[in-house]
């Protein structure tokens, strides 16, 4: 029997958010019958069209797709898109007090509904997902054909949640847990990712004071940070460090950016990795 | 809460009768068989007595059953003997809905130069003869074919497999794991070579089983080591357990009527008002022989572990062919074989009865599982399809 958590159970045994959205201004539908899971994603905005006010769902799936599910729409409900777009599947993980590894790729399935949902509301290009026979045809080259799952979108799963081993790529998108046959492909797009990373600097293990935590903070926004940023015609500004808080604001094509989010998720790992593990970034008007 | 206990193809209670017998034979009569003294001699006498009833049950001679830790072990020792003794011979024959103990060894051997032949089943997972006829010669030194498949009941005619095995000199293997008790077997008048059978399917403690060894059958033992079970598996016996079989196995033997008329009554209950009661459902086997205990049933677009969570809310343990159980991400190998369609597959539930099994505790399922299949369908974006109908 899977080691689930308080929360798993509780949110599996009373799903929040069940059902339909007549008139939802966003959908995301991601999974199929063959694939053993599902997702629909319902969303409704303010008048605004800028926070979220409702989300419901429809799931498919075993216990911890259900729970992941209502755990999602409980997370976005009063988010606005940017803010919802930043959550992670690791953070569906989270707020349910955590998920066996296996079964990851649960959480990854909300992220991507949610994400789906949003960048065709916005009427961007339906992101690069695993499951392409529900929506819009995809890039990339299917590496799993089992479950239909593209380069791209393993990419993107590796990079997000740092995964360096075959098996972890299973347990968070179902690549190669079938006929197997694509593992060996999975393992060289990992050594792509990783080879790609730059190599992370050995965290501190040593408790920084406040004044060496604030000198490296800027140290590695300055060195890492802004030249990755400036590439995509972007940038950011140190607004202000308060204890462990990074309070950052940003300039020229990051402004407005409907995917600053992200990159507000990218420079706090960055500095989690680089700093401290407790680092938590805050984007501010500034 | 009290347990509604339906996975007894999974493993069994111990028999309260099966335990008493055992329970002299670890604390105060835990001699070694071997021994020379009086206190090794007693332990002895009660093994072969537990070697006789086991052979009473199979219709075998004691001198046939070779005790083992298990069925995997039996399994294991069955095929590899056979290509031990046959080591010209580089061809395997078994079935793609085998129990993982055969398929995964059969699948390895193809690693090591093996040809192995996976025989296929039809939609109701029944074999199909005239597969096996074309697929055997000379170069095949075991057929392995299990006597009825654990997921779905499906019992497969081994008489009629072994007549084509033996007309062309092969070995024949049964892993009848899941039929001794249930339905009656008799090797004196059989096909088998050689049979795999495990106690703890049948009433009996985990960690014994026996192979069948028909006499005459050309051996070699997996364990070596001491001259225990006549040098075919070595290693001291696990006595209490083998005594605790020997028993079951009397016990097995007395209760085979009421398996095959009161149990399979119940299951045909179980079975004919879930799917009179919710719609979209199916019988995985139907058109086929089972055994009397087993029910695999499929709901449409509901998975298979979300039932069984809320199965087991209810007290109901049950089991399923679907993915997200046991962490594997297809449907089973078994229900895949037989081509159940993706909409059902992942519903799959098990049910599965022994003569422990009350019609009270029938009734439970067919009041609770309804409205638990309900509540998931109105969860399910399929589900919520087919219910606006």
């Amino acid at each position: 029997m899977w080691d689930y958590t308080d929360k798993v159970k509780e949110h599996f045994l009373n799903p929040r958010n069940v059902g339909d959205i007549p008139d939802a201004d966003a959908v995301g539908e991601v999974g199929s019958l063959a694939c053993g899971d599902a997702l629909k994603l319902f969303i409704k905005l303010d008048d605004a069209k800028e926070r979220i006010v409702n989300a419901t769902f429809q799931t498919f799936g075993c216990g911890s797709a259900i729970a992941s599910s209502s755990a999602l729409t409980e997370m976005i409900k009063g988010k606005t898109l940017d803010e919802a777009l930043a959550v992670t599947n690791q953070e569906i993980a989270d707020f349910l007090g955590g998920l066996p590894e296996e079964k990851m790729h649960c959480s990854v399935m909300g992220q991507e509904a949610l994400e789906l949902a949003i960048v065709t509301y916005r009427g961007g290009p339906a992101p690069v997902h695993s499951h392409d026979h529900l929506h819009g045809e995809q890039e990339g080259e299917v590496v799993c054909k089992c479950f239909g799952l593209t380069d791209g979108f393993l990419r993107k799963v590796i990079e997000q949640n740092r995964l360096h081993t075959a098996e972890q790529v299973t347990h968070f998108t179902k690549a190669g847990g079938a006929c197997g046959g694509c593992i060996p492909k999975i393992k060289d797009i990992i050594a792509q990712v990783l080879g790609e990373q730059p190599a992370v600097a050995p965290k501190k293990q040593e408790k920084l004071t406040n004044l060496r935590k604030m000198q490296l903070i800027q140290e590695v926004l300055e060195n890492e940070v802004r030249p990755q940023l400036w590439a995509d015609g972007g940038d950011l500004e140190l607004v202000d460090i308060a204890g462990s808080i990074v309070q950052i604001a940003f300039r020229k094509a990051c402004a407005g950016c409907h995917s600053s989010g992200h990159t507000a998720k990218f420079v706090e790992q960055k500095l989690r990795d680089m700093v401290s593990s407790d680092i938590v970034v805050e984007e501010v008007e500034g | 809460m009290k347990e509604i206990y339906l996975d007894n193809n999974a493993t069994t209670k111990v028999d309260e009768a099966v335990f008493e017998e055992m329970r002299p034979y670890l604390c105060e009569l835990y001699g070694n068989p071997s021994s020379m003294h009086f206190f090794g001699g007693q332990v002895q006498k009660k093994v072969d007595e537990a070697r006789k009833r086991v052979a009473a049950l199979l219709g075998a001679d004691p001198s046939e059953i070779i005790f083992t830790a298990c069925g995997t072990e039996s399994d294991n020792t069955a095929i590899r003997s056979a290509l031990e003794t046959f080591p010209e011979k580089r061809h395997v024959i078994t079935t793609r809905v085998e129990h993982p103990a055969v398929l995964t060894l059969c699948r390895g051997l193809t690693k090591k130069g093996y040809r192995v032949t996976e025989l296929g089943v039809d939609g109701a997972g029944r074999i199909d003869l005239d597969e096996l006829r074309n697929a055997i010669d000379d170069d095949t030194a075991i057929v392995s074919v299990m006597w009825a498949n654990n997921e779905t009941g499906v019992v497969f005619p081994i008489e009629e497999i072994g007549a084509i095995v033996k007309e062309r000199g092969a070995l024949f293997h049964t892993d009848a794991v899941q039929a001794v008790g249930k339905i009656p077997l008799n090797m004196a008048a059989s096909t088998v070579d050689m049979l795999s059978l495990s106690g703890h399917k049948l009433h009996a403690p985990k960690g014994i089983g026996i192979l069948y060894l028909r006499k005459g059958t050309p051996f070699r033992p997996f364990l070596v080591g001491g001259h225990q079970e006549r040098s075919r598996r070595a290693g001291t016996e696990n006595t209490a357990a083998i005594i605790a079989l020997g028993k079951a196995c009397q016990t097995a033997a007395e209760w085979l009527e009421d398996e095959n008329t009161r149990v399979l009554g119940m299951r045909d209950r179980l079975e004919k008002e879930l799917l009179s009661i919710i719609p979209h459902s199916r019988i995985n086997g139907g058109g086929a022989v089972r055994l009397p205990n087993t029910l695999s049933i499929a709901f449409e677009f509901v998975e298979g572990e979300a039932i069984l969570l809320l199965l087991s809310e209810k007290g109901i343990c049950a089991s399923s062919g679907s993915a997200c159980t046991s962490g594997s991400l297809e449907p089973s190998h078994v229900l895949r074989a037989m081509g159940v369609p993706f909409t059902c597959a992942h519903g799959s539930i098990r049910f599965s009865l022994s003569r422990f099994t009350s019609e009270d505790e029938i009734d439970a399922v067919i009041r609770e599982l309804p409205p638990i299949i309900l509540r998931l369908r109105q969860i399910s974006p399929f589900g919520r399809e087919l219910l606006k109908g």
